[in-house]
């Protein structure tokens, strides 16, 4: 997944949190760059109409930018069912996240063949939990990782 | 979240060498399954020795890897495991006849060939020490990535002379 995917799901994300634009500081501290880095990235994916941001508000995907994200977020989901469920990766979000930008959506789509995703992937994404509600070991990992806080 | 496309630990090393023993696996299997559910009467020698190449290739890739994640010091994926997903997913997703299945087998070998040079570029930007010679592992993954390159040529050419 590129970067440009990585920012536009980041921002969907954090819209579907906050019910409205995503600001900076929030989309820099999510995928742990700079703001200034994420400013850079934003106007380039306003550049491309995937974005709009307005000062002060923050940044809102248009609907280009929302069916790329929608994609992007369903490659993420394959990535982190098949952590959890194939290779039973407790830490299954951290690791999704490390292998999110190594793995393109072409070699998603054929882990893909082998899960078993629910239909309404990716609104079964929640942000929150940073997890697909479905996967079957979503909660018993919650529970290590509170245990191991 | 890292934005880059840097492969920086034996770990996460490890987890991708891991997913392209399943994806090979993932060829093998269903490789196979199309060649059990072609039947006697339609089977076509070009496409038999295609899926037959196909599986031989892939479970040769496969110990390729698992000897690098050997030296990892990780575990591999039991290709029985990855048989069992592929059959209990197969019926949704099963071809309806050679078009499907060599279209299949392209997407099987565009996916590898995508994998591999994926791997390779990130590792070639990583300036990390794994541990694992560099070197070597840089040259397991070319020689694999440019058998997939010969593959997808080979299922292009058959696509080819057949429309």
């Amino acid at each position: 997944m590129n970067t440009a995917d990585q920012y536009v799901k980041a921002i969907y994300l954090l819209q579907q949190m906050e019910d409205g634009p995503a600001s900076t500081g929030d989309l820099a501290d999510r995928l742990e760059v700079s703001p200034a880095s994420a400013n850079e990235m934003i106007g380039k994916l306003e550049s491309r109409g995937l974005a709009e941001h307005e000062k002060y508000k923050g940044v809102t995907l248009t609907d280009d930018g929302i069916v790329r994200a929608r994609d992007a977020l369903q490659t993420y989901c394959i990535i982190e069912r098949f952590l959890a469920n194939v290779l039973s990766v407790e830490e299954f979000r951290t690791e999704a996240r490390e292998l999110e930008p190594v793995i393109d959506d072409l070699v998603a789509e054929r882990l893909d063949t082998i899960i078993d995703r629910n239909p309404e992937c990716p609104d079964c994404f929640d942000p929150e939990t940073d997890a697909c509600c479905h996967l079957d070991l979503a909660e018993r990992a919650e529970v290590g990782e509170q245990r191991a806080d | 979240m890292s934005v880059g496309h840097q492969v920086d630990s034996d770990h996460q090393l490890a987890r991708l060498l891991q997913i392209g023993i399943v994806l090979e696996e993932v060829v093998e299997a269903r490789s196979y399954h199309h060649y059990q559910s072609l039947d006697d009467a339609r089977l076509d020698p070009e496409i038999e020795s295609l899926l037959e190449h196909a599986a031989e290739e892939s479970a040769e890739h496969r110990e390729r890897l698992e000897d690098l994640i050997d030296q990892l010091d990780a575990e591999s994926v039991p290709f029985e495991q990855i048989e069992a997903l592929v059959e209990a997913q197969y019926g949704s997703t099963e071809p309806d006849d050679f078009d499907d299945v060599l279209y299949d087998q392209l997407c099987n070998e565009e996916t590898a060939y995508k994998f591999y040079d994926d791997l390779v570029g990130a590792l070639r930007a990583s300036d990390a020490t794994f541990g694992i010679d560099r070197d070597r592992l840089v040259d397991v993954l070319v020689g694999i990535r440019e058998e997939e390159a010969d593959g997808v040529e080979a299922v292009t050419r058959i696509m080819n002379n057949r429309s």
